[in-house]
């Protein structure tokens, strides 16, 4: 039989049980404490990342079939609220977002002042995050936190922010965290972790803000067979993990293939549609524009997403360097799987299958490697 | 209150404080050095930068482009940047005039390795516009000439017109640096050389391999000659610095686009010795 592993940093080694019947209880003081709730719901035919203010706003009964270019929700024959993997988006939305304004200037009768512009989002309590998305935030900790510079709103939300995982209890054909010693299992990075069982959660306390939140509701001891029950939910999802990527020595494997043909071979299917890019959870690209109002005496800078992926990324003035599609998909996939390992310390790869999923022509990066590795120059 | 001013700088990476041009000297058609003060005279009184380095400077409601400072003038007690018209930015900036108002964030990057080469023979090569990062690097040499051998400018341009801080070269050759130009055209007066400027590497008499560096700046193609016709001539490769230029756009190593290969020429350049980035600049496309 096996053991119960507890998170490396859990300050409350016992596992607690909360009832689905106190959920909403659980949600209204997470609201009331000051939280955006944000967790997973149904929009546009797919389980994504919004606010979460009753039970009913969670994909109960909904799972998500996933494989290479194909994503579709099908109805569960039970009523699980978790019962599904992964969508397209990741908690990076919420503390690295889309769009963001990151100056502004303002033209007095001094001349232009610049300023910080203030960032009003309350403190998330992130509902739901993966294994994978936790280590998807560890990962990006490095380069927004980490670094010699600091990038000041992804500071702000990711110190503020509550973090309820939910532990993986299935497996897509895309997952392969086992390979990236990610998951399923959620070790560490939470405040809260659960799993979920028929009328319960096991709850894991890894922090004492997690503590906190609980404080007030009717939590219990979670009892002996409640544990088993949740160890066997979360063995089911590493036991579906079908897809693997050998990740030995693989920077070196890819900076010295990068001029493999493999690279031609995947120019002629890539799409350079930036799929990959922007549901990956760990990619960090963006870019700032200048928005003016009528006046031209306010302007904000706004970072938005970018791509290395998109034509022009990589623009200066000589022209533009990545400019085949071969180029863009060679630093795509050795910076993710390589080269990030010389920057911050880690893979940017977490194993959450998104880039496989998404992408039209269902280029799967793990077969890739796989084609490189066979037949190194 | 200027401390908080220079804490910003710091502490919010976007944050840029405001600037005026001082004075614009023309150097070349389509290029100018822009003299820049800080307005707040505390800040402009602190900064401090390395040879190299570069700054961001932004036109509100236009954009931020990444510049090398050209020299830290101290007549006027002002840090100069030497633009060439190219783009929005560019453009905008050029039609500013003294007074007008801009703002910069920097120092960012790092810097040409005086530090590293003390007693070194130091041998400065540029290609157009690729002098002005250097510039700094010149001054360093006067102002701490007994630190160095023998100091050397190699520099090419398309044509003697466009020979950049031509009105510099006679004093900087009375301060003690060897002054070669050449160029890629003929016009009538020009009495130097006429070829590419690794040829200039190739003829550079005296050498001490072994007891010089080279620092490189210029368009990539011509640094890729520079550096055969080094190696050729006796200089390793960790002797041989280079300064590159990607699109920089935070040049704090956010927001990615001017990886080559592990590097943001940001924050890990502009300036890398030579062995370090050899085997990632000469993959075409990287």
């Amino acid at each position: 039989m096996k053991a119960v592993a507890r998170p490396r940093n859990s300050p409350q080694s016992e596992t607690l049980l909360l009832a689905k019947q106190d959920f909403q209880a659980f949600l209204d003081q997470l609201w009331q404490g000051g939280y955006r709730v944000v967790g997973p719901t149904i929009a546009q035919q797919a389980i994504v990342y919004d606010e979460i203010r009753r039970v009913e706003d969670l994909p109960r009964g909904w799972t998500d079939e996933q494989s290479g270019g194909q994503y579709r929700l099908t109805r569960r024959d039970d009523e699980a609220w978790f019962g599904f993997v992964v969508g397209p988006h990741s908690p990076k939305r919420y503390f690295f977002p889309p769009q963001v304004a990151v100056t502004q200037a303002d033209r007095t009768s001094n001349g232009w002042q610049f300023s910080e512009v203030p960032d009003q989002e309350p403190p998330y309590a992130l509902l739901g995050v993966r294994a994978c998305e936790l280590a998807a935030i560890a990962v990006q900790d490095r380069t927004f936190i980490n670094e010699q510079y600091v990038d000041p709103i992804y500071r702000r939300r990711r110190e503020r922010a509550l973090i309820v995982a939910v532990n993986c209890t299935q497996a897509a054909s895309t997952c392969f965290c086992t390979s990236m010693n990610t998951g399923p299992r959620c070790t560490q990075g939470f405040d809260l972790a659960l799993t979920e069982l028929p009328d319960s959660f096991t709850v894991e306390v890894g922090s004492e803000r997690g503590a906190d939140v609980l404080s007030s509701l009717p939590v219990t001891r979670a009892a002996p067979g409640s544990l088993l029950a949740a160890e066997a939910a979360r063995q089911q999802a590493v036991d579906q993990i079908t897809k693997g990527l050998d990740t030995k020595d693989i920077r070196d494997l890819l900076l010295s293939n990068l001029e493999h043909p493999r690279w031609d071979e995947v120019a002629t299917r890539c799409l350079s549609c930036t799929n990959c890019t922007m549901v990956c959870p760990t990619c960090f690209c963006s870019s700032v524009k200048e928005v003016s109002d009528l006046t031209g005496d306010h302007v904000q800078r706004e970072r938005e997403w970018d791509t290395c992926f998109n034509w022009d990324f990589s623009y200066m003035n000589g022209g533009i360097v990545r400019n085949q599609i071969r180029s863009r998909y060679r630093q795509w996939l050795t910076h993710k799987l390589a080269s990030w390992i010389d920057q911050f310390g880690v893979s940017g790869c977490v194993g959450c299958g998104r880039c496989i999923t998404w992408c039209p022509v269902a280029i799967d990066l793990t077969e890739e490697v796989a084609a490189i590795r066979e037949n190194p120059a | 209150m200027s401390v908080q001013a220079s804490s910003a700088m710091v502490d919010n990476p976007w944050l840029a404080q405001s600037v005026e041009v001082a004075t614009v000297t023309p150097e070349l058609p389509g290029v100018a050095t822009y003299h820049l003060r800080f307005r707040d005279a505390g800040l402009n009184e602190r900064y401090r930068f390395r040879p190299g380095q570069f700054n961001m400077l932004y036109l509100p409601g236009v954009g931020e482009i990444a510049i090398s400072l050209s020299a830290a003038n101290e007549m006027s007690g002002t840090w100069d940047h030497t633009i060439r018209v190219a783009g929005n930015v560019t453009r905008t900036l050029a039609g500013l005039g003294v007074g007008g108002e801009l703002a910069l964030r920097g120092p960012y990057g790092t810097s040409w390795p005086l530090d590293e080469c003390t007693g070194a023979d130091v041998i400065l090569v540029a290609g157009g516009i690729g002098l002005a990062p250097l510039r700094p690097a010149i001054h360093a040499c006067f102002t701490q000439r007994k630190r160095f051998g023998r100091t050397t400018l190699l520099y090419g341009a398309r044509s003697p017109d466009m020979l950049l801080y031509r009105r510099d070269y006679d004093v900087w050759a009375d301060r003690g640096l060897n002054v070669s130009a050449t160029v890629d055209r003929f016009q009538p007066g020009w009495s130097g050389d006429v070829g590419v400027v690794p040829l200039l590497v190739d003829r550079l008499r005296p050498l001490t391999p072994a007891n010089s560096v080279m620092f490189l700046c210029g368009p990539e193609v011509m640094m890729r000659y520079t550096v055969r016709s080094a190696l050729e001539r006796g200089l390793r490769r960790d002797q041989i610095w280079v300064s590159l230029e990607r699109n920089m756009q935070c040049a704090v190593g956010l927001c990615g686009h001017c990886q080559l290969g592990p590097a943001f020429v940001c924050k890990d350049g502009p300036v890398f010795r030579y062995d370090k980035i050899e085997r990632y600049l000469n993959v075409e496309g990287l």
